[in-house]
């Protein structure tokens, strides 16, 4: 048997790949599937002609432009106000700490659409809106549909934020501290210029997978009426009742902006991923 | 007046007292070498020495200011961290992990220092620190990224980023021994070369050949408490302490 097996060996064997048959059968599968809703939704009583007119509706590149405002205001405010929370999350004074953990359990403890109509309602219990001896203000005029939904998305976000930076500070080996330390430098430039930088690595891709939510998440401001994407395709089928026409029109938009997202955070982990 | 100066300096961890009451005085120039078994507190007295550990009585003094406080009406005052930042100015340390910054180059490293911390001019700094690059032998590796680096070289570029503060004491804390052997020589000897150059040199290291060529003084701790001191032929060659002579016996 052995000596078979070398007498094979000595010719030239054509050597047979290992084949792979359920990949073209899943293939077919999905293919048929998908060939599928696409005669579905042919045949659905849709007037897909009347898509692209409501893609480039006026009123839908408004909701367009405020969903964006809103979702780079939220985050970005949310950034900013992550890392100072985590700052104080790791601080040696307990005071900032236990604030830090406070503000974390409340902000990312209560739903956004709760949370957005908080702030949107405040002025049933607040009237006026006041620092004492430097201004007063009626809660109603302060209090927008675009405040409102800024402070519900921002607030909840920079909780999440918090700590997603907190995880990437305490990544950083701490010799890289005690080394900043050695050279004299002070805690604020250690961060700036030390531990910042590398935890970066870890902070970034949960941060963009956290900025494709919020581009979605600002649809929940619809409920406060204000011209989000949602709200407009709302606006616009209200008069036409093209009800569905002008909701794909919206997803078309969402898709678009998570695809450059994606795009984006894959260019921003590369440039500050592992040396 | 000695550079360095420790009275009685006592330090716990939880429940567990790693230093004892360390008397050590280090004159300028002078070379002193910490010897002892592992856990016998050598490296958390070096800590001490700038400040990256708080000491829980005693007082360690360097060039007459009190490492982590501030000496005003009879009264010592704790300081806050960017001023205790302001004395580590002038004490230099290498780690046994050399913990370089791996995000910047060798020369980025060097020059990190001086440009961050001393606001000093960016050419003058680059072009000294390129100059320390090549006093450890390392020129031609200023672009290169710690990773890209040998252990050896790795260690080389923390010497030259500590020289970069132009410190009046370096610390080392036991600077060879995450080496392999063949790369602990070259970094030895940037450190006699250091101290040839009359560098005042607080040295935590297992490296006894090292302690007996270079070191103006050894100093043996055991279980936090100075055991024994003096030169190294008469510490090394000629130990009084049986437990100096129990730790050189087996080292030896």
């Amino acid at each position: 048997m052995a000596s078979d097996l070398r007498d094979d060996l000595r010719d030239d064997l054509v050597v047979v790949p290992l084949r792979h048959p359920w990949r073209w059968f899943s293939g077919a599968v999905i293919l048929l599937i998908i060939a599928g809703l696409g005669w579905a939704m042919a045949e659905a009583q849709i007037q897909w002609e009347d898509v692209p007119g409501f893609f480039t509706h006026p009123v839908m590149l408004e909701g367009l432009l405020n969903t964006i405002v809103l979702t780079v205001c939220a985050q970005g405010g949310a950034i900013v106000l992550g890392v100072v929370v985590a700052l104080m999350r790791l601080s040696a004074n307990p005071v900032a700490r236990w604030f830090a953990v406070g503000y974390i359990w409340l902000f990312r403890g209560l739903p956004v659409l709760l949370q957005i109509l908080i702030w949107f309602n405040l002025a049933l219990v607040f009237k006026n809106i006041s620092i004492p001896m430097l201004f007063t203000v009626p809660t109603n005029v302060v209090m927008t549909a675009f405040v409102a939904a800024l402070l519900g998305l921002g607030l909840n976000e920079s909780a999440y934020m918090a700590e997603i930076v907190r995880a990437g500070l305490t990544s950083v080996d701490p010799g890289q501290t005690e080394a900043a330390k050695s050279i004299g430098m002070t805690p604020l430039t250690t961060l700036r210029r030390v531990v910042l930088p590398q935890a970066m690595r870890v902070i970034i891709p949960p941060t963009g997978n956290n900025f494709i939510n919020m581009i979605k998440g600002t649809s929940m401001a619809s409920v406060i009426a204000f011209l989000e994407l949602i709200h407009a395709a709302n606006n616009i089928s209200s008069r036409n009742l093209e009800i569905m026409e002008t909701l794909f029109a919206a997803a078309a938009w969402y898709l678009v902006m998570v695809s450059l997202a994606s795009i984006g955070q894959h260019y921003l982990e590369r440039a500050y991923g592992p040396r | 007046m000695a550079l360095v100066e420790a009275v009685g300096v006592r330090k716990s961890f939880g429940h567990t007292e790693v230093l004892r009451g360390i008397d050590l005085e280090v004159g300028r120039g002078e070379v002193v070498c910490l010897l002892g078994p592992s856990g016998a507190g050598k490296s958390t007295f070096l800590r001490c020495v700038n400040h990256l550990e708080t000491i829980d009585a005693g007082r360690i003094w360097v060039d007459g200011v009190p490492v982590g406080f501030r000496a005003s009406g009879g009264k010592l005052f704790e300081l806050r961290e960017h001023e205790v930042a302001f004395q580590r100015r002038d004490v230099g340390m290498v780690f046994q992990r050399f913990n370089l910054f791996p995000h910047r180059t060798a020369l980025e490293n060097v020059m990190e220092g001086p440009v961050q911390v001393l606001r000093r001019d960016r050419a003058e700094v680059r072009a000294e620190s390129l100059a320390l690059l090549e006093r450890v032998g390392l020129a031609e590796k200023a672009s290169a990224h710690p990773a890209q680096l040998s252990g050896g070289q790795q260690q080389r570029v923390a010497i030259a980023r500590a020289l970069a503060m132009k410190p009046k004491l370096m610390l080392f804390d036991e600077p060879t021994s995450a080496l392999d052997p063949e790369l602990v020589g070259e970094v030895l000897d940037v450190m006699t070369s250091l101290a040839r150059d009359g560098m005042t040199m607080i040295v935590v290291t297992h490296e006894i050949g090292f302690a007996r060529s270079v070191a103006d003084r050894v100093v043996f701790l055991v279980d936090g408490a100075v055991v024994e001191t003096g030169t190294p032929a008469d510490v090394l060659d000629n130990p009084q302490q049986p437990r100096t002579q129990q730790f050189l016996a087996k080292v030896l």
